[in-house]
């Protein structure tokens, strides 16, 4: 669906195919800062141990989540600064690209790189032999992160739009939503594999998420009824 | 080397018509002589077109023309006309860069992830004479480093003796040159291409099916590069070439030397284009005072017309042979490419980069449009592609550089379009590449490992 969403709305405009490709940039070398962090803590720190080693991992997990945020933020900064300048080159003085589609094409690249370093390797191993769960995992391995993968994508999305929104309007309680709604995700994801620990909370706040970025992106009831209705 | 062509016109223009278009034109192509193939020159340059607007001097503008536009030149009064189209196009034509090298490292990755041959070592060039199988680290590394140097050295020799030639006026020469190495490149490479992944994917074809696939295919292609041809088959054969060169670089350089050639490439690459003395500012400075286009260096473009490209050839040698041109070209007249016409009033320069390596054709392109070297190209293929045969992380090692590859070519393109003059477009993509292949592979794959392991979520 991710890859859709890219195709349908973005492959058209070259400057938004740009944006896409520096937001993934962005979210590489926040991810590449957090395993700096990590690996260093791991080095230095006793390996037999478990539950060291456990804890470790969740606090890579979160500081890599802060890391995320801030450098959605620098990326936000840096497109403030692009939009200036298109519209100083621009010839009828007006951006030939809007604030809020650049939020949501950042949330996009954002999310379609999160997603691909979270899959890919497990779609290249689920394409040779092999059994799913076969140490006494769960089966449905493969199911669930295709599904928390296909969940994070959108979030990382809507919380592009949402991030950038209240970036704009100076509304700090929504940029602190949106951390503390990354934070509760990636933490609900300690709960694998007990899936609808993780799972079912995610897809609530994707939902929530959603209707709260329709919002504010001017949409309403009664857009979306028009839109449905003149469907069909 | 990412410049802005001015497209000098070839020999029938009168000279005032050239001078004023601008000088700079001709980009130094530096052929390198690859051993593996001779590239063909056929050079269109009746093709250019350079309709100068105004004519500044461009004898104003010297060498510099590889590194600079000769948009400059052209306009003074559209300058800022010009600049915002550029700027405005500029998106247009990232993205016309972005596809065909992207398309190029996807066939790369490709075949280096399905066919077994080019992952096997099977012997090295002789540009590389040192062996990497020694024992100790110190040992290994000084042997790198030494191939590195003899590779370049081999690079720059050839691109001087391109230089000489071309000012010596020894245009047949390089044309054989070139016309017979684009000549081995696209049909023994192919050949061996073919035969690889046809044993790959254990389907038999008897030998005369396989004269005529590959009689045809090579057939089309010399006439496309080198002659005229729809600009997409254009487009595709010059991608084609550079995959194959691609994969033979990375089936044939031992590991380490591979990455040490590359970043000493890009260090290359930025001398060559920027310093005064380079031997590619020189060939451009005598393009320029003899107002003829330089050979159609091996160069992408993306523009419609194009004219006759010439390949580097590439004899013994493997070095690669990278030049950047400054191609400045007058929009004027666009012959076929539509977009043209929306570039009517302001030059675009498109910035052409061009690396030429051994094998690479060249592409003239006399409208607007963007030109990148073929060794570009090359280069970031085997960035790409080394990165998916020996990283460990596998795609998420090659998806990282990918996304740093395109990166870097954009702020290639952005700095090319604040500076208008030609720029090395390998030094900051290679960079990136460089850095995010050992980051990720040392840093982000255990990581990632872990948290795939325990189905966590960043």
């Amino acid at each position: 669906p991710a890859f859709g969403l890219f195709i349908f709305t973005i492959a058209r405009d070259p400057l938004r195919i740009i944006i896409l490709i520096a937001g993934a940039f962005f979210w590489l070398v926040s991810l590449l800062l957090s395993s700096l962090i990590w690996f260093i803590a791991v080095k230095a720190s006793d390996p037999q141990d478990e539950r060291l080693q456990k804890g470790l991992l969740i606090f890579g997990v979160m500081f890599s989540v802060l890391l995320q945020e801030a450098f959605r933020f620098l990326y936000y900064k840096l497109l403030r600064k692009a939009i200036e300048g298109l519209v100083a080159l621009s010839e009828d003085g007006c951006s030939p690209i809007s604030i809020q589609q650049m939020a949501y094409v950042a949330g996009v690249g954002f999310g379609l790189m999160s997603g691909a370093f979270s899959m890919i390797n497990l779609l290249a191993d689920a394409l040779g032999p092999g059994t799913v769960g076969i140490h006494g995992d769960s089966q449905l391995y493969f199911l669930t992160s295709a599904f928390m993968t296909m969940v994070l994508i959108f979030l990382h999305t809507f919380w592009g739009i949402l991030f950038f929104h209240g970036c704009e309007h100076r509304r700090w309680w929504e940029i602190a939503a949106v951390v503390i709604m990354h934070l509760t995700v990636s933490g609900s994801s300690f709960c694998n594999p007990l899936y609808v620990g993780s799972l079912v909370p995610s897809y609530l706040l994707m939902a929530g998420a959603a209707a709260w970025a329709y919002v504010l992106s001017g949409g309403s009831a009664q857009n979306l009824r028009r839109f449905l209705l003149c469907k069909c | 080397m990412i410049t802005f062509m001015n497209n000098s016109d070839s020999e029938e223009e009168p000279c005032n018509e050239r001078t004023s278009l601008m000088s700079a034109e001709s980009p130094p192509v530096p052929s390198y002589q690859d051993g593996l193939q001779a590239s063909e020159a056929g050079e269109a340059q009746a093709h250019r077109k350079r309709r100068a607007g105004s004519s500044r001097g461009p004898n104003n503008m010297t060498g510099g023309e590889m590194s600079g536009s000769g948009v400059r030149m052209r306009e003074s009064a559209l300058e800022n006309e010009e600049e915002e189209l550029t700027l405005k196009y500029g998106a247009k034509h990232v993205i016309m860069l972005f596809v065909p090298v992207t398309l190029c490292m996807i066939v790369v990755v490709a075949t280096i992830k399905s066919v077994r041959f080019y992952t096997e070592k099977n012997g090295q060039l002789i540009y590389t004479p040192f062996s990497e199988d020694t024992p100790s680290v110190g040992q290994r590394l000084l042997n790198s480093v030494l191939n590195t140097i003899i590779m370049i050295s081999v690079i720059i020799v050839m691109t001087v003796f391109l230089v000489l030639l071309y000012k010596y006026r020894c245009y047949k020469f390089i044309h054989g040159w070139l016309i017979l190495s684009s000549l081995m490149l696209l049909f023994l490479f192919t050949y061996i291409y073919l035969g690889e992944v046809l044993k790959t994917y254990n389907v038999a074809m008897d030998y005369p099916t396989l004269f005529i696939v590959i009689w045809n295919f090579g057939a089309v292609g010399m006439i496309c590069i080198h002659w005229k041809g729809p600009l997409q088959l254009q487009q595709a054969y010059l991608i084609m070439i550079s995959a194959l060169m691609a994969l033979v670089f990375i089936k044939y350089l031992p590991e380490w030397s591979a990455w040490v050639i590359l970043g000493a490439i890009s260090i290359y690459d930025l001398m060559a284009v920027l310093c005064p003395k380079g031997p590619l500012r020189m060939l451009v400075e005598t393009a320029q005072e003899r107002n003829e286009p330089i050979f159609p260096a091996l160069i992408y473009s993306s523009a419609m017309m194009w004219t006759v490209g010439m390949a580097k050839p590439d004899t013994a040698a493997r070095g690669p042979s990278q030049q950047t041109w400054d191609a400045a070209e007058d929009g004027r007249e666009h012959l076929q490419s539509p977009s043209h016409a929306e570039s009517q009033m302001s030059e675009m320069r498109s910035p052409v980069p061009t690396r030429h390596v051994t094998s690479l054709e060249e592409l003239e392109e006399e409208e607007r449009g963007v030109k990148l070297g073929l060794g570009d190209f090359i280069f970031y293929s085997v960035l790409v592609g080394k990165a998916a045969a020996t990283a460990s992380g596998d795609w998420n090692t090659t998806l990282a550089c990918f996304v740093a590859i395109l990166i870097g070519l954009c702020l290639t393109l952005l700095l090319l379009a604040v500076f208008k003059k030609a720029l090395p477009a390998l030094p900051i993509s290679i960079t990136f590449g460089l850095i995010f292949y050992f980051s990720t592979d040392n840093l982000v794959r255990p990581f990632m490992d872990t948290l795939a392991s325990h189905q966590l979520y960043i």
